[in-house]
């Protein structure tokens, strides 16, 4: 009954939230408890809802082929109908349920971790109107519906990074994600309209019937470059190389606001934008071969980066960006399953970790060098605990959550491309190895002399706990529920677990992690001295491959550049084009203030010669005058 | 034998005209052009000669060279400050050029009217005695203009004397 | 055979070139006698047609007299202006004389 409730009623589940962004945003904002509670109440029923929804979908047997769908008229014009609605299948369903738990969790964890600032209730209101965008995004329809929430979550992001305005380097944070995500939206719109122009439609359920026929039947070309510009939208948003630069930026915002949006919801909005227009990019395999390269190599590249940093969250950031890389290469080498999955687990183990740093950060204030922290697990022993929960899923250790999750990926990877399996493989030892380095540069060893930590409050302790359950047992469940029946594109894979696949990686985890501990934890080899052997490496991936400096280089030498040049015509052109037209009564005035000269023999002049033109012409040119001059001539 | 004195009467008077008249717009000398403006005069009334009116050509002789080349000659006496002063330029600020291709087109143009009009020449023979025939006409057909004609000269002739002479303040 | 249109060939050339005085002269008198030289052209035309073509009306004769009379009075008072224009402003150049009140 409730399930029924739920799924025929699943458009409450974004509006609960936006209800709660207008009374908080408006009329909430002085009273600071009130707000809090209100959200936290929304976010509840959303949740439930959600909850419903995945039941109501075992219940009622509805599969990704033959999805729950609700539609109204929003524009009806001639030649453009556009509906908005709701789209239940296991996959939005899965999406909601793993929102509005982290949105929970983050709101809960936020009373305890904001309690005190100033804008308390301005925060709550945007994280809410964030919970509404993103859950718009994830039911939506149609391409449309799709694109507007997309916005509205960027706008969202931009807020939240932008949320200590006060300081400079949040604004500029904030301004870069903005417009870094702009130049993928723009791509995104651009092969909207496409779509729109080729197959007059946007809705989901009738490109899916429509795209595979066009392919079939015209070829691949147009639609790989247009699947290429829709793919743009999740390079922006999903922060892949090239335009990952924002998402590392975007940690000026508050600690929860990364946990939430630039871990577990928001950046995986490309992921799941290009799950659901999967039926486009599956049937273009030159798309896919980017997509899978693109996904591989930013996982790689972010991962790079990660080994070198030092900031805590900086660190999990640059693992965001490589943890959605791998989603991003799942979906390329054609497995949605795997790709969901990780997404799910990811969702769990990093709002896990980034909460858990964002504990720590509340303990020690103002130290973001993990270097300048040490020895917290005796002070801070939930906080350890999670965050090592959470290190362990994340390097694919058994049974942890991520551990189900990878080993799909690289299964799926194996299957289609030796290299890109290397790569992943690669990758994860990597991963392993800096997270193991985050883990016991902070908590393991002495502690510093000058640092008085203490435990997180209860309302933050206990976001903690529950992600941390989650991401023990977030893998197994749905794995041995048959998660790759529902969450799936095509046939659902009936392969188990590889067994040498996850053998290989899991060894090559625990050696990542022994390697961290030998350099890090037992002081055998000082990193210091690893600095000084690899010093251009060190360089490079400390500075970010010094991306941030080159496009910032492009941008003035082009983008000024070109201002500079239009500038230098529109002065002399278009102003010197009107200044010359200004300039032509001017000139007329002069030449025609020379024929008033005041010299009466001049106009005398002139009036004989015009009066002997007139002459000429009548009297001897125009044979008819000429007629009756001589006609009447005596 | 009278056609050809004729003919050559004709041209040595036309040239005296036209080339006085040339010299007369052309000299920079004032005293110089009013001089060869009464040669001209003399030309033009040798013009009146061939053409049969006699008594014309006296009153040109008369009137033209007798008094208003006379009157230009002392204008151009009377208001010479100096010999610079007394020389008669063309005028700085007026297209020479201009002004004679203006004359030149004028005469050619002129000369076009002339030669394609049917002119409807009379066979009569030339009036003999001119005199009685012109005051019988100005006596009784054109009185009136006569009259007014004697009129202007008389306004003209207290307007030289009053402008001449200044008012009296 | 000297015709008509000789005797008007002639008065368009010292017509044109009084023409020619009259725009370019500087001075004031050298202004009015090319207007006497216009003067005389046009009774050279008038002669000539009333010769050439109503020889018994003589009308062009008597309309050459009253132009004479006309011309006569006209340098009469033309004069007297240059001389009180030289008296007031002590210049015969036209081009000068370019205001009205002093």
């Amino acid at each position: 009954m409730f399930s029924q409730y739920a799924l025929y009623h699943a458009w409450l589940i974004p509006l609960l939230p936006a209800v709660a962004f207008i009374l908080v945003g408006f009329f909430l904002r002085r009273l600071p408890s009130v707000a809090g509670a209100v959200s936290i109440c929304m976010s509840l029923l959303s949740f439930a809802l959600s909850l419903g929804v995945g039941y109501g979908i075992i219940a009622r047997n509805i599969t990704v082929d033959t999805p729950l769908i609700q539609k109204i008229s929003w524009v009806a014009i001639s030649g453009l109908n556009i509906d908005m609605g709701v789209y239940i299948d296991p996959i939005s369903a899965m999406m909601l349920c793993v929102v509005t738990l982290v949105t929970l969790m983050v709101q809960i964890y936020s009373i305890g971790y904001m309690r005190g600032d100033a804008g308390f209730g301005r925060f709550f209101a945007y994280v809410s109107l964030f919970a509404a965008s993103m859950l718009g995004l994830v039911i939506a329809v149609n391409f449309v519906q799709l694109f507007v929430f997309w916005e509205l979550v960027g706008l969202c992001s931009y807020l939240l990074i932008g949320y200590y305005f006060h300081k400079i380097s949040a604004r500029e944070a904030a301004k870069k994600a903005f417009i870094t995500t702009r130049i993928g939206d723009f791509g995104l719109l651009v092969g909207i309209l496409f779509l729109q122009i080729l197959f007059g439609t946007l809705d989901f359920q009738q490109l899916a019937v429509h795209v595979p026929a066009y392919a079939m039947q015209h070829g691949t070309a147009l639609l790989t470059v247009v699947a290429l510009l829709v793919f743009l939208g999740p390079i922006g948003k999903s922060g892949q190389f090239p335009l990952h630069v924002w998402l590392p930026d975007a940690m000026e915002g508050p600690t929860p606001v990364s946990a939430l949006i630039h871990a577990a919801t928001m950046v995986v909005a490309g992921v799941y934008l290009v799950s659901r227009a999967f039926f486009l990019f599956s049937v273009l395999p030159e798309a896919m071969t980017v997509i899978a390269w693109v996904g591989a190599f930013t996982a790689c590249f972010a991962a790079s980066i990660a080994f070198t940093q030092r900031d805590i969250k900086r660190i999990l950031a640059y693992s965001t960006v490589s943890q959605l890389g791998y989603m991003m290469l799942a979906l390329g080498v054609g497995s949605v399953t795997a790709s969901m999955f990780h997404l799910m687990t990811h969702a769990f183990f990093k709002a896990l970790m980034f909460l858990a740093a964002g504990a720590v950060l509340h303990g020690l204030p103002d130290k973001n060098d993990i270097f300048a922290m040490g020895g917290l697990r005796h002070k801070m022993p939930v906080t350890f605990a999670a965050m090592t929960i959470g290190v362990l899923a994340i390097s694919g250790i058994p049974p942890f959550a991520g551990f189900f999750s990878k080993d799909e990926i690289l299964l799926a990877v194996s299957q289609v491309s030796t290299p890109l399996y290397i790569i992943a493989v690669v990758t994860s030892f990597m991963t392993a190895f800096y997270m193991a380095r985050l883990l016991i540069v902070v908590f393991c060893g002495a502690e510093k002399p000058d640092n008085h930590p203490h435990e997180a409050p209860m309302s933050m302790r206990i976001p903690l706990v529950v992600l941390g359950v989650l991401a023990i047992v977030g893998g197994y469940i749905p794995y041995a529920n048959h998660f790759g029946e529902w969450v799936r594109f095509g046939l659902a894979s009936h392969e188990g677990l590889n067994v040498s696949i996850a053998t290989t990686s899991t060894i090559l985890s625990i050696l990542a992690i022994c390697l961290a501990w030998v350099i890090y934890g037992s002081g055998n080899v000082t990193s210091d001295s690893l600095v000084r052997r690899f010093s251009t490496l060190y360089k490079l991936s400390f500075h970010k491959y010094y991306i941030d400096e080159l496009y910032l280089w492009l941008n003035h030498t082009f983008v000024d550049g070109t201002g500079k040049l239009l500038y230098w015509l529109e002065l002399n052109f278009v102003e010197g084009m009107i200044k010359e037209v200004a300039n032509l009564p001017l000139q007329l005035g002069n030449a025609v203030r020379k024929g008033q000269s005041g010299n009466l023999q001049r106009y005398g002049l002139v009036m004989f010669g015009a009066m002997l033109i007139v002459v000429a012409w009548l009297v001897l040119l125009n044979p008819l005058f000429k007629g009756i001059v001589s006609g009447g001539a005596y | 034998m009278n056609e050809l004195i004729y003919n050559v009467a004709f041209f040595i008077f036309a040239a005296i005209t036209v080339a006085a008249a040339i010299g007369v717009v052309t000299k920079s000398n004032l005293v110089h052009s009013a001089l060869l403006l009464a040669l001209c005069f003399i030309g033009v009334s040798g013009l009146y000669v061939l053409l049969q009116a006699d008594f014309l050509a006296a009153v040109q002789i008369l009137i033209y060279n007798g008094a208003i080349a006379i009157v230009f000659v002392l204008g151009t006496m009377l208001t010479r400050r100096s010999a610079r002063h007394g020389t008669n330029d063309t005028e700085v600020n007026i297209p020479s050029r201009l002004v004679s291709l203006v004359s030149g087109l004028f005469v050619i143009i002129t000369l076009g009217v002339i030669a394609t009009t049917p002119w409807r020449y009379s066979s009569i023979e030339a009036v003999q005695d001119t005199p009685a025939l012109l005051a019988q006409f100005i006596l009784t057909d054109y009185m009136v203009v006569m009259e007014v004609s004697a009129v202007l000269l008389l306004a003209a002739m207290i307007g030289a004397i009053v402008l001449a002479k200044g008012v009296e303040e | 055979m000297i015709g008509l249109v000789h005797f008007l060939t002639v008065a368009a050339m010292v017509f044109a070139i009084g023409l020619y005085g009259v725009l370019t002269k500087r001075t004031i008198i050298g202004i009015l006698m090319s207007i006497e030289l216009m003067l005389n052209a046009v009774n050279i035309n008038l002669i000539a047609f009333s010769r050439f073509i109503t020889p018994e009306a003589l009308t062009g004769q008597i309309f050459a007299i009253f132009t004479i009379t006309v011309a006569a009075a006209e340098v009469a008072v033309g004069l007297a202006m240059v001389f009180r224009v030289y008296y007031d402003r002590n210049t015969v150049h036209a081009a000068r004389l370019d205001e009205m009140r002093w």
